[in-house]
């Protein structure tokens, strides 16, 4: 079980994959857009309880990257692990049956449903006669957003109808709702307000000590710096490397980000600078 | 019981300023717009019948009105699942035409062959064949349009070419006629309806359904302390419904069998005709009872099963539809498949009303269904529509041809009318939508 991840792998791991609590392994991951590499032999490592955030420049490849987790999009080659075991991961619903749930950056809501019905998309709850059970999962709608936004209200609207950071709460909700052991969250503070903004951090601290392991895509590097205990930087769809928060400083990871520097503190990727 | 009603505080103050009518709305929640709608289906009978010197509003009129309604009607409920994921299918005419003619020498030429021809199964199996050819051929399109990603505009207008030229293929072009005797009850006539009495009772059950409804989904609410509708609302939205049903079926039951119908039904049973002549009352038409009998189904399936949600959801976001697990392709293909079972059943009553099948069958229907589901509020934009909405739109649309035919108006102008209705409907539809969003 240990030594499944290395031996099925040419480049050595960019962490410490023998660990026994690692519950995401991605290998040597690739996968192009008709000639475009846009995710180039990105290995990353994600433990029980981790966020790791994910930087880069847009465009560098994150986006996709983390989609080839979720099930969005089918990788070219690579392997993925997920708790040790060599996962198979070609569609959402794959994805999702490994307890991996994602807050998309555009937030993937049916606008013209009412939440909950987003809430429960593909896999709405059922009566003994088999039909839609509309009111529970209302009544389950109204407590989790009731934890999350206590002021939401809004629940017999459309979610056209709601405002950036409802729409936001609905999606991170969505996550959250079925017990989600490894969440990632593309930019999930892109519509809110700073209020609502500490609100997804309380709520991510939250998580983490619930055990639940976290990707965290952001632009934010003083969010990234509050809440993630490692980075990891891509540039041109390349890993440019890996780190633990308190070994480097701001400056060295927007080197990272901007030249793909990789500073003593890190652990170089394929990505990184050579000087 | 009316202390929690569903006025929200912050419009409560608002609320005393507005007008009994929007008062009213709100606490029935009723959609503004499907009133809208038939308040202009009511306009348009009105003026019909003034027009016409009184002939518009009549048992007679009305009750060929649901008959004639039925096909497209039936029709417009898949069209709306079809529109409502941003689809089109434009082959829905010659579909029921094709599966019209097998149907027709199914049931003149091999079943009777086999089963003889007073067999009461030829009707079913008949039937049956349709629906499952019907369902096949939409099969077909569905996969190309789900899995070979071919727009659906494309492959159905392939599939009108195709399937027109298939209904001529099957007799090489000639008519086929009479029908079964048990088949053509589903096309109505004086034989292919209820009666006065099953009519009532039909409407009974109706209003029971109604009130069975309404009871429940208050109980549903109280359950999970939902907001309730005042009482008042509640009991208004019952006895409107009720009455309105009777009322149909009161119509129904006021349109008596022609003459020489009753004559020969009196001769063949030794009734002896009074003097001024024995009143026997057509009730409900079996094409209409089927069609309601769809739209009910129909209503089911889009709003109380994954599967219509499902349909939704991708009509509102594709994407997000996709990456909440659901199988778009296969969800996509359903649709078609369940649109071609609906042909089927809408060209079964074209037939047996004509009592022939003809190569030319549901010609242009595809441009009626469209525009019933159109005016009856479903956005081509996708993600919105509503089965019974459709229905009614089907309704406005015979209604327009029929009184023009009442009236006498030349078939070229019948279309200008029909074709400038039916922009004008949807541009007032985007009108309110805009104003309400």
């Amino acid at each position: 079980m240990q030594t499944q991840s290395t031996t099925q792998s040419n480049t050595p791991s960019t962490s410490q994959t023998n660990d026994t609590s690692t519950v995401v392994s991605m290998q040597d991951c690739s996968i192009s857009f008709g000639g475009i590499h846009a995710v180039d032999h990105a290995s990353l490592d994600l433990h029980k309880g981790e966020v790791v955030a994910l930087l880069g420049h847009n465009g560098a490849g994150k986006s996709t990257f983390i989609k080839l987790l979720s099930g969005a999009y089918k990788r070219d080659s690579g392997t993925i692990h997920i708790r040790g075991e060599e996962a198979s991961i070609n569609n959402p619903r794959d994805a999702k049956a490994y307890g991996i749930e994602t807050i998309y950056q555009t937030l993937a809501l049916a606008d013209n449903v009412d939440t909950a019905a987003n809430l429960y998309l593909g896999r709405e709850l059922r009566t003994a006669w088999g039909t839609l059970d509309d009111v529970a999962m209302e009544a389950r709608a109204r407590e989790v957003m009731g934890r999350l936004n206590p002021r939401f209200e809004r629940f017999k609207e459309p979610v056209k109808a709601l405002s950036g950071g409802q729409r936001q709460s609905v999606a991170i909700a969505r996550a959250i709702l079925f017990n989600a052991q490894i969440l990632i969250m593309d930019e999930p503070t892109a519509a809110l307000g700073p209020q609502e903004t500490a609100q997804v951090g309380e709520l991510i601290k939250q998580l983490k000590a619930d055990g639940i392991s976290i990707f965290l895509i952001s632009h934010d590097i003083e969010d990234v710096f509050d809440l993630a205990d490692r980075v990891a930087v891509m540039k041109n769809g390349q890993m440019v490397g890996t780190a633990p928060v308190n070994a480097v400083t701001r400056d060295e990871v927007l080197g990272m980000i901007i030249l793909g520097k990789c500073p003593p503190g890190a652990t170089p990727g394929p990505g990184a600078v050579q000087s | 019981m009316s202390n929690s009603s569903s006025t929200a505080s912050p419009e409560g103050a608002r609320a005393s300023e507005a007008s009994a009518l929007a008062r009213f709305v709100r606490a029935t929640e009723v959609d503004t717009r499907m009133l809208g709608m038939l308040g202009a289906l009511l306009l348009i009978w009105v003026v019909f019948h003034l027009v016409s010197d009184s002939r518009f509003l009549t048992p007679r009129n009305l009750w060929n009105l649901s008959v004639q309604t039925s096909s497209v009607a039936i029709m417009s409920t898949g069209m709306v699942l079809i529109i409502v994921t941003r689809h089109i299918d434009l082959s829905v005419g010659s579909i029921l035409g094709f599966v019209a003619m097998v149907m027709g020498v199914t049931q003149t030429a091999l079943l009777p062959d086999m089963l003889g021809s007073d067999s009461a199964a030829i009707w079913v199996l008949t039937l049956a064949i349709g629906i499952v050819i019907g369902a096949f051929i939409g099969g077909i399109h569905g996969y190309v349009i789900a899995y070979l990603n071919v727009p659906a505009f494309i492959v159905t207008l392939g599939g009108l070419l195709i399937w027109r030229g298939a209904a001529w293929w099957v007799t090489s072009g000639q008519t086929v006629a009479p029908m079964n005797q048990t088949f053509r009850l589903m096309g109505g006539g004086p034989y292919g309806a209820i009666g006065a009495y099953w009519s009532w009772v039909v409407g009974a059950i109706a209003c029971i359904g109604i009130i069975a409804l309404n009871v429940m989904g208050r109980r549903n609410r109280k359950r999970f302390n939902f907001p309730l509708r005042p009482l008042w609302a509640e009991l208004t939205l019952v006895v409107v419904g009720c009455l309105a049903v009777l009322g149909a079926v009161n119509v129904a039951n006021s349109y008596p069998w022609p003459k020489g119908i009753v004559k020969r039904y009196a001769a063949s049973n030794n009734i002896d005709v009074p003097d001024g002549g024995l009143f026997i009352a057509h009730g409900i038409a079996i094409p209409v009872l089927i069609a309601i009998g769809v739209g009910i189904i129909m209503t089911f399936i889009a709003t109380r099963t994954r599967f219509g949600r499902y349909v939704f959801a991708m009509g509102g976001n594709p994407e997000a539809a996709e990456l909440a697990g659901i199988n778009t392709r296969w969800v996509t293909m359903k649709i078609f498949i369940l649109m071609g079972a609906l042909c089927a059943i809408a060209g079964a009553i074209s037939t047996a009303r004509l009592n022939a099948s003809t190569n030319a069958q549901g010609t242009l229907d595809e441009l009626l269904v469209i525009a019933a589901a159109v005016i009856g509020g479903t956005s081509l934009g996708g993600g919105i529509g509503t089965i019974v909405g459709a229905m009614i739109g089907a309704v406005v649309m015979q209604s327009l041809q029929s009184g023009m035919v009442l009236l006498g108006v030349d078939a070229p102008f019948q279309n200008v009318v029909v074709g400038i209705v039916l922009v004008v409907a949807v541009w007032l539809d985007g009108l309110y939508r805009r104003r309400s969003v």
